[in-house]
């Protein structure tokens, strides 16, 4: 398969991705397509990597995983403390800070 | 020491007397501030002395001196100094003004002994003498306009001296606003002046006069006319005259410094000191002396009805002023200036008598309540009999010959000036009808009730009160005192107006026709190749002259009294039988109701206008409140894309990113 | 063969993801995502990225899901009701995303990228093995590994401190009750520092808070 391909795949995902960003109200959720579209960006970096025959997009990916971990982390620490304090899971709810 | 050393001393006493009493009237006690007041004109006296006698020292060519302290701006074709010029006008005004002031000051010192604005007085008064002297000792325009402000300003603050009294601070607006009008029209005079001779010295100007204007060339014109109207605000003629009775407000040393001797007598002075120029454009000299003469006689029919002693004798001073006028527009310098110098005399006595009378009715100032205080007052019957005398021309009073001398160069002039003739001898008449109107009004006849108190020695009392309203006031500051002083218990009072009574009575005897003239080889040197001052006049209507005023004034002291003494009843019925213009002159002939409608109230009305309408809808409301709602729409709007939803944020987030790739699609294709 | 499987993974990615979008239950969205990212690691093995995929699934699939399914199970998954109110939005953001797609195709396909239509280049021997990526990140990006240690540092302290329990149950739920009753009653709509500084403009009525109405400035007499 030529690479153009798997480009096209991961362009889809990333779409797909920021559309459910914008339509799930589930803040978890949201953290869900938040990984769909890093995870399109890794595959994008990796398809390049094998364009090139050059394994930095590869380490880059790895960084990008790394990322995302931390990322999952603080934002379910988040969400588990918006539980704890009886507030709504739901993004259209909290809405305090706001002009 | 040189005259213009002793002239800058005469101008340095009033106004170190000012800065004393205005830094330190806390601490002095009792009625210092009075006696330093006095005694810084006292000195200024002293020196303008001084400064007639180095004066009259030097050879009359040389007697035209000018003295610069420095040069306070110099640019654009202007040059301002600060210059005084000490010739004889000059002499004579600053000897009149020191002397005149230096009495009236004597006489306030007791006369305001217990108002609680003493020190006030006093610095007001020094202020108003250094500006005034200012005025007639400045060597240039700018100098000039400088003193004119001066007075003006110092007129208001004396006029409404009393402040807590609304009638008072009204008139002292009124004196000024008047005032204004004349300092714009002597500012645009200036202007007029310098624009072809482009010089504001006075020497200069009049050297250069010749050369640069053509005989009634219209730049010149248009300047002497404007000229005329500053000084016409400041003199009270018509048609700025209507501040004058109003001033009347303030307390009678004021009335007699200022509106008597020595503010209103600016504008003669200002007209004098311009001859060169007055000389050079006949058609303003015409204007001037109409003028002077419509005041004359305007102001002494009005004064035959006024019933506030106080307004007589100011209508009596607008008249006289109108003599003035006419006389220096006409030519007659030194005649003017002669009977400036009587009228200064007989006014300021008269309105110092005035003073006396009020304080003994206990703040009383209408004559309807006055009567017979002949026997209670004796000093100031007898000051008020000194000063009417030479007010009427009754010889052999200084007002006599001062007069005299006016009209007699009026008639020598032919042609049209002998209307100007005509009408100055019947306001003669007039003049001795209303001024012995006066005296026998208040003081023949039965006592009233508190002239009889004052027989048995006591002073009378009454709740203080506005005399124009009547309504009641209290003595605190910004009211009158509480007590009232008459001449007969105050010796300050006395000699003031012992002084002033032989001046009216001597000061005829320097100018006999024929016999001396100390006035006019006084004033030689300043009016040298004017072209009026050399001429004689004719014998013949100099006696027919002197034998009518003799007449006139005899008459009407004799008319005066048989209507008010003789046969009490004939003013009343002379009332009935002449109801409208009666009506007409004790409304003053309706000038102020006619200046309200035309100016004030459309004035007033754009105002209102201007505030309520164009102020609150179109500048707030469209320019101040469209522009902040516009930011306001647009900070609302901006402000309505943070309404906290995350998923608008990131939407918008969105749609930013791809609206940048596609530009940078677009931009690498 | 290659060709097979990379449609296999593919649909799987993508299916995975629609799932990720569409499934209402997050318990089932969550598991959706784990497909993708099997699928995801099938493609990084097509493109000869061992060790990335092995970390894919090892990493992400493994550990980064398993938290997240302890977090839909701590919190329960509830069906979420459709519709985005409040912001009316819906149709842009959904042209926005599908315009972001396109363009990205345009990009690619527009672009003529030489290799794109190729196989890729030669590679060498050991092209993405573990050894390879090891040696890469020790020496050429070590800096990077290390700063990205760090990141992970922080951020298992952000966890911690996030999530962490104050005094006790019982105080910790009465601060909930008391913070629950208090956030609706204290900040109405309409209100909160920015909303107060810009003078109460608001898209609801707010109970009069700070409101100047802007009064005709008085008119003094003469």
């Amino acid at each position: 398969m030529n690479v153009g391909w798997y480009l096209a795949v991961s362009a889809l995902i990333f779409s797909a991705g920021a559309a459910g960003v914008l339509v799930r109200r589930n803040p978890l959720v949201i953290l869900l397509c938040l990984e769909l579209m890093l995870n399109a960006g890794n595959l994008a970096l990796v398809a390049f990597s094998r364009m090139h025959g050059n394994a930095d997009g590869q380490v880059f990916a790895l960084i990008v995983m790394v990322v995302a971990a931390c990322e999952v982390t603080i934002g379910l620490g988040l969400i588990v403390a918006l539980y704890r304090r009886r507030l709504p899971i739901d993004v259209d709810e909290l809405r305090e800070l706001r002009g | 020491m040189s005259p213009t050393t002793w002239g800058w001393l005469v101008l340095v006493f009033p106004l170190l007397g000012l800065i004393v009493i205005s830094l330190s009237w806390r601490r002095l006690p009792g009625r210092t501030a009075g006696y330093i007041g006095t005694s810084a004109i006292w000195l200024a006296f002293a020196s303008a002395v001084g400064a007639l006698v180095s004066l009259q020292g030097r050879v009359p060519a040389d007697r035209q001196v000018t003295s610069t302290a420095f040069n306070y701006a110099n640019s654009v074709g202007v040059d301002i100094k600060l210059t005084i010029l000490i010739d004889p006008l000059a002499i004579w005004m600053m000897l009149i003004v020191t002397g005149v002031s230096g009495l009236i000051h004597l006489y306030s010192i007791s006369y305001l002994g217990s108002d609680r604005g003493y020190a006030r007085f006093f610095a007001y008064l020094n202020y108003f003498v250094f500006s005034m002297l200012l005025l007639v000792e400045a060597g240039n325009f700018a100098i000039l306009i400088v003193g004119w402000a001066g007075v003006g300003a110092a007129s208001y603050l004396l006029i409404s001296f009393w402040y807590r009294r609304g009638t008072a601070t009204e008139a002292g607006i009124k004196a000024f606003v008047i005032n204004v009008i004349g300092d714009v029209g002597l500012v645009l005079g200036t202007y007029f002046i310098f624009k072809h001779t482009g010089t504001l010295d006075f020497l200069k100007t009049f050297d250069k006069a010749p050369d640069v204007f053509s005989s009634n060339e219209g730049d010149l014109v248009a300047g002497c006319v404007l000229l005329l109207v500053g000084a016409f605000a400041k003199s009270a003629q018509i048609p700025l005259h209507t501040w004058l009775p109003d001033a009347m407000e303030g307390p009678t040393p004021v009335s007699a410094l200022i509106h008597a001797a020595t503010m209103v007598t600016a504008g003669v002075y200002l007209i004098a000191r311009m001859w060169p120029l007055f000389e050079l454009a006949p058609s303003a000299e015409d204007v001037g002396a109409i003028f002077g003469c419509a005041t004359l006689i305007m102001a002494a029919t009005i004064a035959l009805t006024q019933t506030d002693v106080k307004r007589v004798i100011a209508y009596s001073t607008m008249s006289q002023i109108g003599y003035m006028i006419m006389g220096v527009s006409v030519g007659a310098y030194s005649a003017g200036m002669f009977h400036l110098f009587t009228h200064a005399f007989f006014k300021a006595l008269l309105f110092m008598a005035a003073g006396s009378l009020i304080s003994a009715m206990a703040g009383e100032q209408s004559l309807d309540r006055m009567s017979g205080w002949r026997r209670a007052l004796p000093f100031t019957f007898l000051s008020f009999m000194t000063g009417g005398l030479a007010l009427s021309a009754v010889p052999p009073f200084s007002g006599f010959f001062s007069k005299d001398e006016i009209l007699l160069f009026v008639g020598n002039l032919g042609g049209w000036h002998w209307a100007l003739y005509v009408i100055g001898y019947i306001g003669a008449l007039l003049t001795a009808i209303y001024t012995f109107r006066m005296i026998f009004r208040a003081f023949f006849g039965q006592p009233c009730e508190e002239a009889k108190e004052l027989e048995q020695g006591h002073l009378a009392h009454a709740e203080p009160f506005n005399p124009q309203t009547g309504e009641k006031e209290d003595t605190d500051v910004g009211f009158p005192g509480p007590e009232h002083h008459i001449a007969e218990r105050e010796r300050p009072m006395r000699v003031a107006m012992y002084a002033l009574a032989v001046g009216c009575v001597v000061d005829g005897l320097i100018q006999i026709p024929h016999v001396d003239n100390v006035v006019s080889n006084f004033l030689q040197p300043s009016f040298e190749a004017s072209r009026y001052f050399g001429e004689t006049e004719p014998d013949g209507l100099l006696i027919f002259g002197l034998a009518l005023s003799s007449v006139l004034s005899i008459v009407g002291i004799a008319v005066a009294y048989r209507i008010w003494v003789q046969r009490p009843g004939t003013a009343a019925r002379i009332r009935e039988r002449f109801a409208l213009p009666y009506r007409v002159l004790v409304n003053k002939y309706y000038w102020d109701e006619a200046y309200d409608a035309v100016i004030v109230r459309p004035l007033a009305a754009a105002g209102q206008f201007a505030q309520q309408t164009f102020e609150r809808v179109v500048v707030d409301g469209l320019l101040v409140g469209g522009t902040t709602s516009v930011v306001r729409a647009g900070s609302a709007t901006v402000r309505g894309l943070q309404n906290g939803f995350l998923r608008y944020y990131a939407a918008l987030l969105l749609v930013g990113v791809a609206g940048v790739s596609l530009y940078f699609l677009l931009s690498s294709s | 063969m290659s060709a097979v499987f990379f449609f296999i993974g593919g649909l799987g990615a993508i299916a995975g993801a629609i799932g990720v979008v569409a499934l209402r239950n997050p318990f089932y969205t969550v598991l959706a995502l784990v497909a993708h990212l099997l699928s995801l690691a099938a493609l990084f093995l097509l493109l000869e990225a061992q060790f990335v995929a092995a970390a894919q699934v090892i990493v992400y699939a493994g550990a980064v899901m398993v938290l997240y399914v302890f977090v839909v199970a701590y919190i329960g998954g509830q069906d979420e009701p459709l519709g985005m109110p409040g912001t009316g939005l819906k149709g842009a953001a959904m042209l926005a995303a599908g315009a972001l797609f396109v363009e990205l195709c345009i990009a690619m396909l527009g672009s003529g990228l030489k290799a794109i239509d190729s196989r890729g280049a030669a590679l060498p021997a050991d092209f993405g093995t573990p050894q390879q990526i090891g040696q890469l990140l020790l020496t050429k990006f070590l800096f990077v590994f290390e700063v990205a240690s760090i990141l992970l540092l922080v951020a298992a302290v952000g966890a911690v401190i996030l999530a962490r329990r104050r005094r006790g149950l019982e105080a910790d739920e009465e601060e909930a009750d008391a913070a629950r009753r208090m956030i609706p009653s204290v900040a109405p709509p309409g209100t909160g520092s920015m909303a107060e500084g810009a003078g109460g403009v608001s898209l609801s009525p707010s109970p009069g808070e700070r409101e100047k109405p802007k009064e005709p400035t008085p008119t003094g007499g003469w």
